[in-house]
């Protein structure tokens, strides 16, 4: 710690030189948070997917429906401890850029499968008691503003009525919440047998059930047998765990990783550059200093560990605040990605790809420094 | 003025190899930047054409009121006969409307490359389909017979499921269709699809509801009226929309997700080498500070070392434009790439790299290298004489 | 007294190129200790390279250099490096100050490889500015500081460490001759009142004057009968 005044002050010998590779460094890993921060949201989507459910869709696509009636033969199933199901309403609020995430639910299956969704228990009672009523997300409902009580319509634009009109309106009882991931807090979940009742087509069908297993080990042969079900019926089934899902779910929309990958993979290049250039131009600058400080008995180690601390000192500062602007630039990224925070885990990778820079772009000049001829340098 | 401009910035460019390290941080900074928003854009620009190519000025689609998609859409038989005997609609040497009333069925396939499944398009289509859509012809194989489960797959989607070849048995619903053949339609979003005849596969899926009715117009001109005729009628509830502004507004939102990553990303990546820009030509600067001095001295003016100092950086991030744009152009332009398109189904485009993206590349590249020169100029013209001269 | 500085027949030959220069001929001296010596010979006599070979910056190629009681041709660069911080502190002809710490800091760098508290290092650091007359100073940086000053700076910097052995190449090289006599006295000072030993280089025959010993050194040998008393 006694070098740190030595260090810094080394580090601002060259103040527009320094601040220039430093807002080079900042932005380089202001992308770094941002797109591995999306990277790693969608995954971690994928990984606190929870292991004892399954998910079951027609195997024919995700947006064929399955018979209602299907689910008391899931149920009697032997591992099976809960069903529920869910189907896309497709419905906007007011405008299609209002998109609201809605799904008619049996209230009672869908909280008691989904236990990570909390919800007072006289608003589960109301959800139960109310034809019309709807149950939505803490985040749903400070975006619009509703609340209990509210009475919200919505235009579906899949689901008419049979008078051919596609607008529904429902009253909100509840607000759930889902502390351990707020991102899933902006579903809409209204009663499953007032919109079988009201609905023009389709009676009877649903669009995916969730399958709560009693026992993670056995999902593997739940999944089968709920296939095997149905196997040669006209709805034959796929059923997976909820990761797989999800995971297949991400790939369809393209390979992120791949694309996020290859942009950083540039700007790094590029970084490397630019640090290490400045960091060569430093110690070049610098050669009859370094001798000096040879002379005064500091060691051709101790030279290696300056130069090089120096260029972690650069890089750490410049990545931490590259990553604290992302991270409080982060949520501005809602509306295209729909993704809330950015993973801490992030911030770890950042700082380990930081000590990486640092040290390939400070090896070089450091090594200079370690084997400087002081006679030779003091000569000029 | 000129003779002075030129000796100065000679005498600099003389000197960038003594800098190449430095000069380096200009190039492949740009270079970098300039690469990764082309191939972004590219991207947008390739799957904006795949979809914007699916529409024709005098091809109309009619979809129930308020459904967004196909996929959301229904209409019944009877509906879709109204459509098709609306004002406006061409018909052919026998009287009968160029239209055809389709569903779309969303099935999930292997992919090649991955091994996983993706959702594909299969589209029942009428008998006039490919009177309306002269631009599907086949390339290999025969068309689909009527009443058999036949199918004909596009290029595209031949490309990235598996099992989709000519021959080949696809099993879905307790059925099992053939693949006869195979067709391509100029790159746009129908080559991702594969398609029968609409009668069987609204059999095989057992449904009775189309989701939508393609019609090929008199003219463009015969929009409007075809439109309020079908609007103002009582018995339907319809939206009309020109064929290319429903595939607009299917690629919207990827369009928009990539517009938004090539500009917030590369706009980042662009002020990222403007500093590293900056870096450089300070460095340039304060390493030739005796050299301009000197010059200053003799008599030289200021404006000629600021010229000097520009024409350097705008050298440089020509160089590293053009590096950059021939690098996206060479690696991505005709790579394949597929995301989700309409109708929650994979649509495949192509990146194009066009000659007007590479040519705004190499111009941001040189605005780059403008504002990263502009403040070392200005510093190399003010620069004392006296002290500089002395300094060294 | 005894012998603090004693080199043994030694030669040192550079190679430059693909030549071989000898630069010091089978040189053998002896400076005891608590002496102040001067130097002296025309450029190219090589005493700035014996100086580098007392200071422990380079070795001979040949011979035996003895200085604090230590063998340091036989040291490895990384004990040579602990013997200089322990034992002798360095005065340059162009103060070689880091430009961009403080008086103190530049101070200070020599106590960053001892084991003292920073308390202790500052204590230091002001009693050796106190002693070179510039404790009022300490916080400005070496542009703000005349060449007198920055060189007693350097010369606090040198002592700090409490060292053996002053080592200085043309002190007053880049002085006028009023600061340069400042600065002279200022080392005689610490030669007779703190007991420093001191081996200085110059050319300057009025610099020369303040030591109580002259060595004369011509094409890498002493001059016969050069030690003045």
């Amino acid at each position: 710690m006694k070098y740190f005044p030595l260090l810094w002050a080394t580090l601002w010998r060259k103040k527009a030189r320094t601040i220039f590779t430093l807002c080079v460094i900042v932005i380089a890993f202001l992308l770094f948070g941002m797109l591995q921060g999306v990277n790693s949201a969608f995954n971690q989507a994928v990984e606190r997917a929870n292991v004892n459910r399954l998910v079951t869709t027609s195997s024919i696509a995700l947006t064929e429906n399955l018979p209602y009636a299907d689910m008391t033969q899931i149920e009697a199933l032997p591992g099976v401890a809960r069903v529920s199901h869910a189907t896309w309403f497709g419905a906007y609020y007011q405008d299609p850029k209002n998109f609201v995430f809605s799904f008619p639910v049996e209230p009672e299956r869908e909280f008691s499968v989904f236990p990570e969704l909390k919800l007072p228990k006289e608003q589960l009672d109301a959800f139960i008691h109310t034809r019309t009523g709807a149950v939505i997300g803490a985040d749903l409902a400070r975006k619009y503003g509703w609340k209990i009580g509210d009475r919200v319509p919505l235009h579906s634009t899949i689901w008419t009525k049979p008078d051919n009109t596609s607008d529904w309106t429902f009253d909100v009882v509840g607000i759930y919440e889902n502390p351990d991931d707020r991102s899933q807090e902006s579903a809409f979940f209204f009663n499953y047998s007032y919109f079988d009742e009201a609905r023009a087509f389709g009676k009877g069908k649903i669009g995916w059930y969730t399958v709560q297993v009693k026992d993670p080990t056995q999902s593997a042969q739940v999944a089968i047998a709920v296939d095997k079900l149905f196997a040669n019926s006209p709805d034959e089934t796929k059923t997976e765990t909820e990761k797989e899902f999800q995971q297949a779910f991400l790939k369809q929309i393209g390979d992120i990783n791949l694309i996020v990958t290859y942009i950083l993979i540039g700007v790094f290049f590029a970084l490397l550059f630019a640090t290490g250039n400045t960091m060569m131009q430093s110690v070049r600058e610098r050669i009859p200093e370094l001798a000096v400080l040879k002379t005064l008995g500091f060691s051709d180690t101790g030279m290696l560990a300056l130069v090089l601390s120096e260029s972690i000192l650069l890089c750490v500062l410049a990545a931490f605040l590259g990553l604290f602007a992302a991270w409080m630039m982060f949520p501005a990224l809602k509306d295209y990605l729909g993704v809330v925070k950015m993973p801490t885990q992030v911030i770890v990778e950042g700082i380990v790809v930081a000590l990486l820079l640092a040290f390939i772009t400070g090896i070089f000049p450091a090594w200079r420094a370690k084997r400087l001829d002081i006679v030779e340098a003091l000569r000029g | 003025m000129f003779k002075q401009t030129t000796a100065i910035t000679a005498m600099n460019l003389r000197a960038i190899p003594q800098r190449l390290g430095t000069s380096w941080v200009i190039v492949i900074g740009i270079a970098v930047t300039v690469a990764v928003l082309v191939s972004v854009l590219a991207m947008a620009q390739g799957f904006k054409k795949t979809l914007a190519s699916t529409g024709r000025p005098d091809r109309a689609i009619v979809l129930r009121g308020g459904s967004n998609a196909e996929l959301s859409s229904t209409l019944s038989r009877e509906n879709t006969l109204t459509i098709m005997d609306a004002t406006g609609v061409k018909k052919d040497a026998d009287g009968k409307p160029l239209a055809s009333a389709e569903m779309v069925a969303v099935v999930a396939l292997q992919q090649r490359k991955t091994g996983t499944a993706a959702n594909v398009t299969l589209r029942g289509v009428g008998p006039k389909a490919f009177e309306l859509r002269p631009e599907i012809h086949l390339v290999a194989g025969r068309m689909f017979q009527p009443a058999v489960r036949e199918l004909i797959v596009g290029k595209s989607a031949v490309a990235q499921f598996k099992g989709t070849e000519i021959g080949s048995r696809i099993a879905f619903r307790d059925s099992e269709w053939t693949v006869v053949g195979e067709f391509e339609s100029n790159g746009d979003a129908h080559e991702s699809e594969l398609m029968g005849d609409i009668e069987t596969v609204l059999s095989a899926f057992r449904r009775n509801l189309f989701q939508s009715v393609t019609v090929l117009l008199d003219s463009p001109e015969a929009f409007n009226a075809f439109k309020d005729k079908l609007t103002t009628d009582p018995t339907l509830t319809v939206d009309v929309k020109r064929e290319a502004e429903y595939y607009a507004e299917q690629s919207k939102q990827v369009s928009k997700l990539l517009n938004f990553l090539a500009y917030f990303v590369g706009g980042f990546m662009a002020i990222g080498a403007i500093f590293g820009a900056l870096n450089t030509m300070y460095s340039a600067v304060s390493a030739r500070s005796l050299e301009i001095a000197t010059l200053r001295a003799i008599g030289f003016g200021a404006g000629a070392v600021v010229v000097s100092v520009f024409v350097e950086a705008l050298l440089l991030s020509l160089i590293g434009g053009t590096i950059g744009a021939g690098v996206a152009w060479l690696v991505f332009n005709g790579n394949t790439v597929n995301t989700l398109g309409s109708n929650f189904t994979q649509v495949v485009f192509h990146l194009t790299v066009t000659p007007g993206l590479l040519l705004g590349a190499i111009f941001w590249a040189c605005v780059i290298g403008v504002v990263g020169g502009l403040f070392p100029a200005i510093r190399a013209a003010r620069l004392p004489v006296a002290t500089a001269l002395r300094a060294a | 007294m005894s012998a603090i500085v004693s080199l043994h027949n030694v030669v040192k030959t550079y190679t430059r190129g693909k030549q071989t220069v000898e630069v010091l001929h089978n040189l053998s001296i002896e400076i005891a200790q608590g002496d102040f010596v001067a130097l002296m010979g025309p450029s190219g006599s090589g005493k700035t390279t014996l100086l580098n070979l007392i200071g422990g910056l380079d070795r001979p190629s040949k011979g035996e250099v003895n200085v604090a009681g230590e063998r340091i041709d036989q040291l490895s660069s990384g004990q040579l490096a602990k013997w200089r911080a322990r034992h002798v502190g360095f005065v340059f002809q162009f103060y070689n100050l880091m430009p961009m710490l403080s008086a103190e800091r530049n101070v200070e760098l020599p106590l960053l490889l001892t084991n003292l508290s920073s308390a202790r290092r500052k204590q230091n650091v002001q009693a050796a500015l106190a002693v070179v007359g510039l404790a009022e100073r300490a916080k400005h940086k070496p542009a703000e500081l005349s060449g007198g000053q920055a060189q007693r700076v350097a010369i606090a910097r040198a002592l700090v460490a409490d060292p053996t052995l002053l080592v200085c190449d043309e002190p007053t090289g880049d002085l006028d001759r009023t600061t340069a006599d400042e600065i002279l006295h200022l080392l005689q000072m610490l030669n007779k009142d703190h007991g420093k030993t001191i081996v200085m280089v110059t050319h300057d025959p009025k610099a020369a004057e303040f030591a109580s010993h002259q060595l004369h050194l011509d094409k890498g040998q002493l001059v016969e009968g050069s030690v003045h008393a």
